[in-house]
């Protein structure tokens, strides 16, 4: 019974309002687009095979990508677009969060309501498409009248689908900046909160099946021509909607917004960030599991408002530079750049969250590895992993090129699982974050890096354009910068690794302050 | 047997009151002209799939105002699409078809479709329309009042002898093949057509209800002073319903005419066709040595 007296239920539901209200609207809005594209679309190509091939054709290639990938897709897409609108328009839309899921989402929608529409109306019996050319019907009326009628059963199964599909996949447009139920599972699976997991996967799984039912009792009414049970099924998908929204309609715009990247670092940050303004007598609220590549244009075009980024990654990331410099004038450098786009480097929080490679300490001990040259010699018989991105970041290439490393393998992991990957020694070495709390916990050692080939990762407070003359806002962040020290965030991390109450971001913050002698 | 059938002596009488001239459906067919052609083919020929299929080869034929003419044939003998020629349903690709005298590639094929009854082989019911709905459709497209469609429909389940309380709220599923032919027919009446075109109206049917129904429609043909063109593979019903016969086969028109005067064409094809039900009458007959359940 521990399980149900967790306090965590009691802070899931809490979000449920919200997180519920965002998700549904975001899907009811996809939805409805992609009908509006599909359906028309369908009628049109059905006797035209070309087009009706090109259609499905497409359709189905975006059935492949991946649902995360192609939400990831449409920020930039948008974003390049609103630069366009805004150069030759005057105008410019926010390509953060809602529009991206929409579009990612209706897109996503499309091929169920394709097939099964083309399908419907192909379905037709030819004679009764004659009976209705010979008793006087214009094409439109044929299609009006008989047709779609008798394809509406089909058509609504594919609509059935399309919802499924449309609510289980907007989980994931957390990292694009809509707050979804995905908010849950992203943030759970980073603070490993399984408790917010299970919730949000139920909730996920319990609005869509909800929908399917609904529109199942459509459906049935539909087929069984009867209009009361037809009804029924529309009243009820209006009353979810309504009953989700009107929460979401209250509640207030005018708040800071602080961001989050995926990670429980983040997490526990910008909680820390909000609970600092809230003392402030500022309301702010979290936007968090927010993708790295889409964090910094949010910031840039004022979706968010503040976040803690790290100054080696917008370095090599956000600025493209390949060349390391020591760790003031890095600091210069990039204050100076920020400036140019409007962002404000508020101040360095004290602690750097590297990328630095990690082995178990006993292991580097018997192999009598200290540093990363110790570590060339011996890599081509070993294996690392790394998180999703490290791979394919400028600093895994300055690594192999500096010190000529070459492994036997190498793998992506969840970075939550890598600590103990290589601490069971599935793998051999791993590339883990400097600050993380489990290097401690797992008695692992950071290895050196003589020839730093890996830039210095301060913690640095970035803050949006439209915040750059935001007194009120600096003053309540102050306090926190040149505080934290990598010691506080290794614990702080630690804590948030932890599976229970008292491992929420929240509660973690809240120690950390506390820590950091803040009153 | 056959000698006893008393209608297809001659074609019938045409309207002296001429074209435009149509006084509605109770007109006395006795006051007739003849050569007064309200359907009329002028050398039409058809061909499909790019021209290797010749379906229709320059058909020549006309009906008599108050005529009902079958044309009988084998199947893909090019019967049926002689028929939707007519209100194209398929569009000719040489000669004239001539609807109560205009070119039907003059008229717009909408409202000429719904001026023309239209019978289909299985009954082509709309499954997802009440019995009420499915005769009402021609004149719903037409902009008839609901009052009047709904009264509309009564009579015409009277028409075709469907008791009305039970069968107008019902969905073709429900019905049985008869029911479903005579709503069929009943729809093609809806809005007051003088001509009807039945294409195997009642092939699908039962040796009973069949003949009920070939029965009853010759008589409304005969009421409603209708003009009717019924496509049928058997010639005893042919010459059992039909005032002139024409005869089909690979695309061409074989011959055309009463039953006497077909009876008279030196064509093989059509003498054969001819004798098959005189030669099942004789073989019913020694089957059924006392004369059948007659």
């Amino acid at each position: 019974m521990s399980v149900l007296s967790d306090p965590r239920w009691g802070e899931a539901l809490a979000h449920l309002p919200d997180y519920l209200g965002s998700h549904v609207r975001v899907s009811v809005t996809a939805l409805a687009l992609g009908l509006a594209a599909s359906l028309p679309l369908a009628i049109l190509s059905r006797n035209r095979p070309l087009l009706r091939g090109a259609l499905l054709g497409f359709a189905s290639i975006v059935q492949t990508v991946p649902g995360l990938a192609l939400l990831a897709l449409f920020y930039p897409l948008l974003l390049a677009l609103a630069a366009i609108t805004l150069s030759w328009f005057g105008f410019a839309f926010s390509a953060f969060g809602f529009l991206p899921a929409v579009l990612a989402l209706a897109l996503y929608s499309m091929l169920p309501v394709l097939r099964n529409t083309i399908t419907g109306l192909n379905g037709v019996d030819a004679a009764i498409l004659e009976a209705a050319q010979g008793v006087g019907m214009t094409p439109r009326q044929s299609l009006a009248m008989v047709e779609l009628p008798l394809a509406l059963p089909v058509m609504m199964a594919g609509i059935r689908t399309a919802a499924v599909w449309v609510i289980g996949t907007a989980t994931l447009s957390t990292p694009i900046g809509q707050t979804s139920l995905g908010n849950y599972i992203f943030a759970g699976l980073q603070t490993q909160n399984w408790v917010f997991v299970l919730f949000g996967c139920i909730a996920a799984a319990v609005l869509a099946l909800l929908v399917d039912q609904l529109l199942a009792l459509i459906e049935n009414g539909l087929r069984s021509r009867s209009r009361l049970r037809a009804a029924l099924g529309g009243v009820g998908i209006v009353a979810l909607v309504a009953a989700t929204l009107v929460p979401t309609m209250a509640r207030s715009s005018s708040s800071y917004i602080v961001g989050a990247k995926t990670f429980a670092e983040q997490y526990v940050l910008s909680a820390l960030l909000a609970q600092r303004l809230r003392a402030a007598g500022l309301p702010a609220t979290s936007r968090e599991g927010l993708g790295s590549n889409v964090i910094f244009d949010a910031l840039a075009s004022n979706d968010i408002d503040v976040y803690v980024d790290y100054s080696g990654t917008l370095w090599a990331n956000q600025f493209h530079r390949t060349d390391i410099k020591p760790r003031n004038e890095l600091l210069g450098d990039l204050k100076a750049m920020l400036a140019k786009q409007n962002i404000t480097l508020l101040g360095e929080l004290g602690f750097e969250n590297a990328y630095a490679l990690v082995m178990p300490r006993k292991r580097a001990a018997e192999l009598g590895i200290k540093s990363i040259d110790d570590l060339a010699a011996r890599a081509s018989t070993m294996s690392i992993a790394g998180d999703y991105e490290f791979f394919s970041r400028p600093e895994w290439a300055a690594l192999r090129k500096t010190y000529g490393l070459s492994f036997r393998s190498q793998r992506t992991m969840q970075p939550d699982f890598m600590y103990a990957a290589v601490a069971s020694g599935e793998v051999d070495v791993i590339a883990g974050y400097t600050s993380d709390g489990l290097i401690a916990k797992y008695d692992l050692v950071v290895l050196d890096d003589p020839r730093r080939a890996i830039p210095p990762y301060d913690a640095i407070v970035l803050l949006a354009p439209k915040r750059a003359g935001d007194e009120k806002l600096k003053a309540a962040l102050q306090p926190l910068l040149g505080r934290i020290d990598i010691s506080a965030m290794r614990e702080a991390n630690l804590r948030a690794a932890g599976n229970d109450a008292s491992s929420s971001p929240d509660a973690v913050a809240r120690w950390l302050w506390e820590r950091i002698g803040g009153r | 047997m056959l000698q006893s059938v008393a209608y297809g002596a001659s074609p019938r009488n045409d309207n002296c009151a001429g074209n435009g001239h149509y006084a509605g459906e109770m007109t006395q067919p006795e006051a007739r002209m003849p050569a007064n052609s309200l359907i009329a083919y002028a050398n039409v020929a058809k061909r499909f799939d790019g021209g290797r299929v010749v379906a229709v080869d320059n058909v020549s034929l006309e009906v008599a105002e108050g005529e009902l003419l079958a044309i009988v044939g084998s199947s893909g003998s090019g019967k049926t699409t002689l028929l939707r020629l007519a209100n194209r349903l398929i569009e000719a690709d040489g000669g004239t078809i001539r609807v109560e005298g205009e070119d039907v590639r003059a008229t717009d094929p909408i409202r000429l479709r719904r001026r023309i009854g239209y019978v289909f082989q299985s009954g082509g019911l709309f499954p997802h329309m009440t019995v009420a709905d499915n005769i009402g459709i021609t004149p719903r497209l037409l902009g008839w009042t609901a009052q009047d469609i709904s009264a509309r429909a009564d009579e015409l389940l009277d028409l075709v002898r469907l008791e009305r309380v039970s069968h107008r709220d019902r969905l073709p599923h429900e019905l049985s093949g008869g029911q479903r032919q005579r709503v069929g027919v009943a729809r093609a009446l809806a809005a007051r057509p003088r001509i009807m075109l039945m294409d195997e109206p009642f092939g699908a049917l039962d040796p009973l209800t069949r003949d009920a129904l070939g029965d009853d429609y010759r008589e409304l043909h005969k009421k409603l002073a209708l003009t009717t063109i019924m496509i049928t593979h058997d010639m005893a019903e042919a010459i059992l319903l039909a005032d002139r016969i024409a005869v089909m086969h690979s695309g061409k028109l074989l011959a055309q005419g009463t039953p006497a005067e077909l009876a008279a064409s030196g064509d093989p094809y059509v003498g054969d066709l001819l004798r098959t039900p005189r030669r099942q009458a004789e073989r019913l007959n020694k089957a059924l040595p006392r004369g059948g359940a007659a």
